[in-house]
């Protein structure tokens, strides 16, 4: 290990290492704007010029490898006189609008300036100015502050796998921009922000709403998916202003998904629910919070006595806190009900001996060397995994992938599979039978050998199913052959849980009893009442069509919701609650991490903490064991060692799964739907961020292979009408040569069935 | 002349000839025997680097680092591909020697690329030529042909059972992209925009792989000293300055044009051969190896002969060899405003000190000539220039440097009476 001295300071640092990260481990800070840990080494705006001993000039501290006996001064005269000289030259045609730039006050600019800038500047020509850029709903541009530090352009090669920005022009004319007025799409596109050391680009949402130092920041915990991104909320008087990531390097590193950042816009939505609501002949009407409770506890008590206590079925989101989910299940077992479930988008799954999980840590995805995803819209289900595997892909690691459509997911696939949903255990199938392990009866095709000779080669690797795979019909049997496959390889198997607390949910008993019913089924022969919390079931279910019929013939529905809305429309009762920013909680992701976190503001209106409203509902029940008198102590109850022994009860084995008939994949004459959760359609908060609703691609479409649309004689672009059984939408037709033969994409959320089911189109 | 006696037209001596760039004539002549001796007898690569070091062959860039060290550089058995790159990216104000070589003698280029990825161990070589030159381009692209039907390139060459093929490559006249690193950039179809160093080329180059990159005139010199050892090219120069050189020279001479002559000859001598100073002029000043050297006076030039160390020990460098002389009606701000106009154009933009530094010279000198100088330019030039000089990824911060702080310091009188007087000093 050599031995260097930086600023008189002995230390041994690790061979390869830069200057830069000798400082670093000695506690010293070198001024620098383009260099960032996580990208790669420009050392192009030349801030952390240091002096290095028996070198003739400066050297970029980035861009330096440590030699052993290296002497480096980072603050000697000479180090400073350059730093200064770079200053002077990043200030001449920097606007110096500090006081209208939202940067101010956390611009890194502005703060080195403070200590190597002058006060006065010799420069009296014109200043350069740049055009802005369009780069749509989320990121404000004022490129004349640009430095052309290129972290942005680099973010999009190297993290985010898709160069959105360049560095068009030359010399002074340099400019960042998107390609040919097209707007920045990718789903991390908002980490630009913070990597941005100046004030040209900056989030959109919260342009000019508040400076930075008037803001408290709260950390917090990303409600959406099942990675649980830490995040920082940043709020003032009450409201939250905006969302940003707070690194953890085992979770999301320093980076956040644009819904972490975006959704804090859905907080202050004209939609939101700010007091308990019942519907009296039709008609909506305010009332106290007492009442209310005493209404719905009367009318659950009423209908458990008349009915017996399966006529009740819950229906909890899986973005809930691990303490709201445990307190739904206990009332409703309180009440005697086993039809608990949280798995609305899923057709039916089995439920396993103990939760389902990643079966890894999540850091551990990036040096996965194989991998084979099936059933995962990868970008839009988990934008942060799919940059981990990004990363592994780019360290040399094989991506195999089983899938509806071809996505593009911004890195090499060594193998893949594109079949319909319902060729896709024949698929796995196959590449089990390549495998030698026990499969059945099937055709081995080229593809699936390759998978298999990829997957059978390799240290570190993994089969992940995705959400797809956990919605199929044939869930359970797609999961005993990815078992197979992962035990045949020696692979991990892992599920890519769906929502920030879909292992939470299930460590808190929100799953369905010995005799429960389980979502689908719970939909599809309708109970007397329902007890809902956070969902939207017509947009979160499975078969739309059978939660809107469900719920429609439903004696009596109670919704607790931070939202009103119009999947609500049927329900008697609504009682707000509040939103993750608003109450205490903690969520469990994906590798089974606890995070806990507190509320950054107060409740909206009347809204409560939803563990305070079932707390009430229990005792009101006289359920017993419902004098909880914090959200610790309900923690307490429902993870009672907390994060010591969740690891206990995580488990992805599945057994006793009958194989059958494998089928065959080319069989069908039937169009199959590819119905996903849409990216900004995950949970109610999604929904309504404005922001987000606006980005490009976000609209109601069918896509399809050029080969579907001559079959059906229809043509990009054609108004078509798309039909399961009774359900019915009218939507636009796009081309995807990307899709499978025999699929088309319609997104969940429309009113239709089945999301992996049958469906018709015709011209509209 | 012919490769076949050891003259000192080093690159230039098919002029002599009828069709001076056909294959005939550059066979008929001697030309290809080099290569043909060497794939005969399978000269071991430490053989050729060892003649070539001995040569003193520097590079005829503008670097003039030691060829034969360069290519020593190489990891000659790293397995895997590896390349070599020629440099026609002639850009620099002043230099019109290596479009002449790909008029004049292309096969004697690719002989010396053929050598060179023979000695390195390359299979494929580039030459990237400057985007503002056709006429070479093409002429390039006729002699690989030529050479390709030849059994010069291609598979099995001349039966020895090597494999090697040439490769055109039209810039688009970045002045940067006759920077290596740049250069390789731009090859791979990126923006011409200098790399960090390290890792150099040589372990971390041409898509990622060895590379060795070396200027037109330095390969083309390649075969004459395979032909007649280094030693003898040693001594065409002098100690430390092998060979001839082709020296461009340009500006207020009677007889402007390529001269190759051998390193060491006394600058007199050289502006003798261009006809003297136009007019009977006197001479003014010289920038003695393209647009990027400092300025020399009249008299410190004078005393200078055309070497690497000579111009170096009188405060400029020997560059390129493209000499430009200027005669006692040029104005030194009205010439120094061009060539800061140059610098601040070509500025790729990647660094701050270049990117910034380069229109705030330019900016001042133009004041300056426009008659809205101030007293303190002068000094904030020079204080800019240090700001700039050492500081930037790559030369072209140091080459915009030069000729502002080398005019500043030479001929500050003159700059002065343009600010005190709003006016030039000469022609009134």
């Amino acid at each position: 290990m050599p031995i260097i001295e930086i600023d008189g300071q002995q230390l041994e640092v690790a061979p390869g290492a830069t200057v830069m990260d000798a400082a670093h481990q000695a506690g010293i800070a070198i001024p620098h704007f383009c260099y960032h840990k996580k990208l790669s080494i420009a050392a192009n705006c030349r801030m952390c010029l240091v002096e290095v001993e028996k070198a003739p000039k400066p050297l970029p501290a980035c861009a330096t490898p440590v030699t052993d006996g290296m002497k480096v001064k980072t603050h000697s005269p000479k180090a400073v006189e350059a730093q200064k000289g770079v200053m002077e030259f990043l200030l001449i045609n920097h606007p110096l609008d500090c006081p209208i730039c939202d940067q101010g006050g956390e611009c890194t600019l502005q703060d080195l300036a403070v200590g190597y800038g002058a006060s006065a500047s010799h420069y009296g020509e014109a200043k350069r100015v740049v055009k802005e850029k369009d780069l749509g709903p989320l990121i404000a541009t004022d490129m004349t502050r640009c430095i052309h530090c290129s972290r942005c352009v680099r973010f999009g090669q190297e993290v985010a796998g898709l160069m959105e920005l360049g560095m068009a022009h030359r010399g002074e004319h340099t400019e960042v921009m998107p390609f040919l007025e097209a707007q920045v799409t990718h789903e991390l596109s908002g980490n630009v922000i913070e990597l941005c050391p100046v004030g040209a680009l900056t989030s959109k949402p919260f342009r000019f709403a508040a400076r930075s130092w008037e803001l408290s920041r709260r950390k917090s915990v990303s409600p959406h998916d099942g990675l649980g991104a830490n995040v920082q909320v940043h709020v003032k008087n009450g409201k939250v202003f905006r969302v940003v990531p707070q690194e953890n390097e085992a979770v999301n590193e320093c980076w956040i998904a644009d819904r972490d950042r975006y959704s804090y816009e859905a907080l202050d939505s004209a939609e939101r629910l700010t007091q308990p609501m019942v519907k009296e002949d039709g008609q909506w009407r305010a009332i106290g919070w007492q009442d209310a409770l005493e209404r719905v506890a009367a009318k659950l008590a009423a209908l458990r006595e008349a009915k017996g206590a399966d006529a009740i079925g819950g229906l909890a989101s899986a973005h809930q806190t691990v303490e709201e989910l445990y307190l739904f299940a206990k009332v409703l077992r309180g009440l005697g009900s086993e039809h608990i479930d949280h798995r609305l988008a899923q057709a039916g799954a089995t439920v396993g001996q103990g939760a389902r999980w990643l079966g890894m840590p999540i850091e551990a995805i990036g040096t996965l060397d194989r991998v084979l995803l099936v059933g995962s819209t990868l970008r839009h289900e988990q934008p942060l995994v799919a940059r981990r595997v990004r990363q592994a892909v780019k360290h040399g690691g094989q991506l195999n992938v089983v899938h509806a459509a071809d996505d593009n997911l911004l890195c090499r696939v060594n193998g893949k599979l594109i079949a319909r949903p319902a060729a896709w255990v024949n698929a796995l199938a196959q590449i089990a039978k390549a495998m030698n392990a026990e499969a059945g009866d099937v055709q081995v095709s080229d593809a699936a050998r390759g998978i298999a000779e990829s997957l059978l080669s390799g240290e570190r690797k993994a089969v992940l199913l995705g959400a797809l795979a956990q919605n199929h019909p044939d869930a359970d049997r797609i999961h005993a052959l990815a078992q197979a496959i992962a035990q045949a390889s020696g692979a991990t198997l892992g599920f890519l849980s769906v929502a920030a607390d879909s292992v939470g949910a299930q460590l808190a008993g929100v799953l369905p009893g010995p005799n429960g019913l389980n979502a689908s089924a719970m939909l599809a022969k309708p109970r007397a009442a329902y007890v809902l919390m956070g969902v939207e079931p017509e947009l979160d279910a499975y078969d739309s069509a059978a939660a809107r019929a469900a719920l429609k013939a439903a004696e009596f529905k109670v919704a607790l919701t931070a939202f009103k809305s119009a999947a609500l429309e049927d329900c008697d009762v609504l009682l707000p609650i509040a939103p993750f920013t608003e109450t205490g909680g903690a969520y469990v992701n994906m590798e089974g991490r606890l995070q806990a976190f507190h509320g950054a503001v107060k409740p909206h209106g009347e809204a409560r903490p939803a563990w305070k409203v079932l707390r009430v509902l229990g005792n009101l029940l006289s359920l017993g064991g419902f004098d909880y008198d914090s959200v610790e102590s309900v923690r307490a109850d429902a993870l009672p060692q907390g994060q010591a022994n969740i690891a206990e009860h995580l488990d992805n084995a599945i057994a006793g799964v009958a194989l059958g008939d494998l089928g065959d994949p080319s069989a069908t004459e039937a169009i199959s739907r590819l119905g996903e959760t849409p990216i900004y359609g995950l949970d109610p908060l999604t929904r309504r961020a404005p922001a987000l609703q606006a980005t490009a691609g976000v609209d109601g479409a069918v896509a399809a292979n050029a080969a579907m649309l001559a079959r059906l004689g229809l043509e990009a672009g054609a108004s078509v009408r798309v039909r399961q059984g009774d359900a019915s939408a009218v939507l636009s037709l796009h081309r995807d040569d990307r899709m499978a033969d025999g699929v088309v994409r319609v997104a969940a959320g429309t009113a239709l069935g089945a999301r992996l089911g049958a469906i018709t189109l015709e011209r509209a | 002349m012919s490769l076949n006696t050891p003259t000192d037209k080093v690159c230039l001596w098919t002029l002599d000839h009828d069709q001076p760039a056909s294959l005939a004539t550059y066979t008929a002549n001697g030309g290809y025997e080099a290569l043909r001796k060497i794939l005969a007898e399978k000269t071991p690569a430490e053989q050729i680097i060892e003649q070539v070091k001995i040569s003193a062959l520097r590079g005829r860039g503008g670097a003039g680092f030691p060829t034969g060290l360069k290519w020593s550089f190489m990891p000659r058995s790293f397995p895997g591909d590896k390349y070599i790159v020629c440099n026609t990216d002639e850009g620099e104000p002043g230099t019109f020697k290596d479009r002449d070589i790909l008029i004049y003698n292309p096969h004697q280029l690719i002989e010396g690329m053929l050598i060179a990825g023979y000695t390195l161990g390359a299979r494929a070589g580039y030459n990237y030529i400057h985007g503002e030159i056709f006429e070479q381009y093409q002429s390039w692209e006729r002699a690989l042909q030529e050479a390709r039907e030849a059994g010069f390139l291609g598979k099995d060459i001349l039966g020895s059972g090597w494999d090697f093929d040439l490769h055109a490559h039209h810039g688009y006249g970045a002045y940067i992209c006759g920077e290596e690193t740049a250069l390789l950039e731009s090859l791979e179809g990126k923006k011409g925009q200098p790399r960090f160093k390290p890792p150099f080329p040589a372990s971390f180059g041409l898509y990622g792989k060895p590379t060795t990159i070396n200027n037109t005139e330095t390969l083309t010199s390649i075969p004459w000293i395979m032909r007649h050892g280094g030693q003898a090219f040693l001594e065409l120069g002098k100690p430390n300055n092998g060979g001839s050189k082709i020296f461009s020279i340009s500006g207020h001479v009677n007889k402007p044009g390529n001269y190759e002559i051998p390193l060491g000859t006394p600058f007199s001598a050289l502006l003798e051969m261009a006809g003297g100073v136009r007019n009977g002029h006197k001479l003014k000043a010289v920038i003695p190896g393209g647009s990027s050297a400092p300025v020399l006076p009249a008299d410190v030039m004078m005393d200078c002969t055309l070497d690497f160390d000579s111009i170096a020990k009188a405060g400029s460098m020997l560059g390129s060899g493209a000499v430009i002389v200027m005669d006692e009606t040029v104005c030194m701000v009205k010439a120094l405003e061009r060539l800061s106009y140059f610098y601040f154009e070509e500025s790729c933009g990647q660094c701050t000190p270049c990117r910034e530094g380069t229109g705030w010279m330019y900016r001042i000198v133009n004041r300056i000539e426009h008659g809205k100088g101030r007293p303190e330019d002068l000094d904030e030039l020079v204080r800019i220039g240090n700001n700039i000089g050492g500081r930037t990824i790559c030369a072209l911060g140091d080459a915009a440097v030069g000729p502002v702080v080398s005019f500043v310091k030479h001929f500050r009188q003159e700059f002065e009476y343009h600010i005190e007087n709003k006016r030039c000093m000469v022609g009134g």
